[in-house]
């Protein structure tokens, strides 16, 4: 399963702005809500999450230690 | 009434016994002994938020004093042009709303759930109850104030003190986890209203890092590569 930007539906109000933004066509419009479409294209720049106003996408990053990286 | 059958009895003994083991990993309750914990457990009641969640709303009245059982609360202030800033991020064990209780007056902040999340709660009515028969728990809410209050002089020296990519290098530091990711995981958003700065600068920050050799970033990860550098940007002792 590849890593995707997280959508919250409630908070989708149909805009399309991150649709506009997304470069890997990553985004869908389904029923007037985001819906996320697995991608190896998306390359987590997080413009979508930038440009909603409603907090609906979140590109979550994990904060790691690489091993004998201390 | 009807008596519980054997099956019956068990389920709510071993709901009783797990509440109890959740109650002594809180450091509130440290040191009191199982009759002790006994007697309040049964004081307490369970809520369960979804993501996004508020809890408490900064300025309504304070009400409960809560502890996280399962997940991650936020707790923030909201400037009046809706400007975030981040003052804790509450993990399992720990509490919050406590200086707002037991000040007697308003929620000083607000508190939102950052996924799904349990919380045990107390109402301050139970809780004043609850410190005049157990001194050991007065003791165990001193230190817990003690270090709420260090904390936050640590954050009003960084938002004073520290340039926005020393910020951002802490809080790397501070929510990093092993490489299987245990630890929450933050946006770029959330990571902007730790640091009293805005999200542009967060992308701005890390690319510097990335620069000077401290970080890797992949796709959805920071990898922090060089520990020991980023804490000395971080200006964090050892």
């Amino acid at each position: 399963m590849i890593e995707m930007p997280v959508i919250e539906q409630e908070k989708c109000n149909g805009c399309g702005l991150c649709i506009n933004v997304c470069s890997c066509k990553a985004l869908v419009l389904v029923d007037n809500v985001i819906t996320v479409i697995e991608t190896e294209e998306c390359h987590w720049c997080t413009l979508c999450e930038a440009v909603c106003h409603t907090g609906a996408i979140s590109c979550l990053f994990e904060i790691v230690i690489e091993e004998n990286g201390g | 009434m009807p008596l519980l059958n054997s099956k019956e009895a068990d389920i709510i003994l071993d709901d009783m016994a797990v509440q109890i083991e959740l109650l002594k990993s809180i450091s509130y309750f440290s040191g009191l002994s199982l009759a002790e914990l006994d007697s309040i457990r049964k004081l307490i009641f369970e809520k369960t938020v979804a993501r996004g969640e508020i809890i408490l709303f900064e300025g309504e009245p304070a009400k409960a004093l809560y502890f996280v059982v399962s997940g991650v609360v936020k707790v923030f202030k909201t400037s009046a042009d809706g400007k975030e800033q981040i003052l804790y991020l509450i993990r399992p064990g720990e509490s919050f709303n406590d200086v707002s209780v037991f000040g007697g007056g308003l929620n000083l902040a607000s508190a939102e759930a950052m996924g799904p999340v349990v919380l045990y709660g107390i109402e301050k009515s139970d809780l004043e109850v609850v410190l005049r028969d157990y001194p050991q728990l007065a003791r165990n809410l001193i230190q817990v104030i003690s270090q709420r209050v260090a904390h936050l002089v640590s954050l009003v020296e960084d938002l004073s003190f520290r340039h926005v990519t020393s910020r951002v290098a802490k809080i790397l530091l501070e929510y990093a986890g092993d490489q299987n990711g245990s630890r929450q995981r933050l946006t770029q958003q959330e990571m902007a209203a730790m640091a009293g700065t805005v999200r542009e600068m967060i992308g701005r920050s890390l690319k510097a890092l990335e620069e000077e050799g401290t970080v890797r970033l992949e796709r959805h990860r920071i990898v922090i590569t060089d520990k020991e550098a980023l804490r000395e940007m971080a200006g964090v002792a050892d």
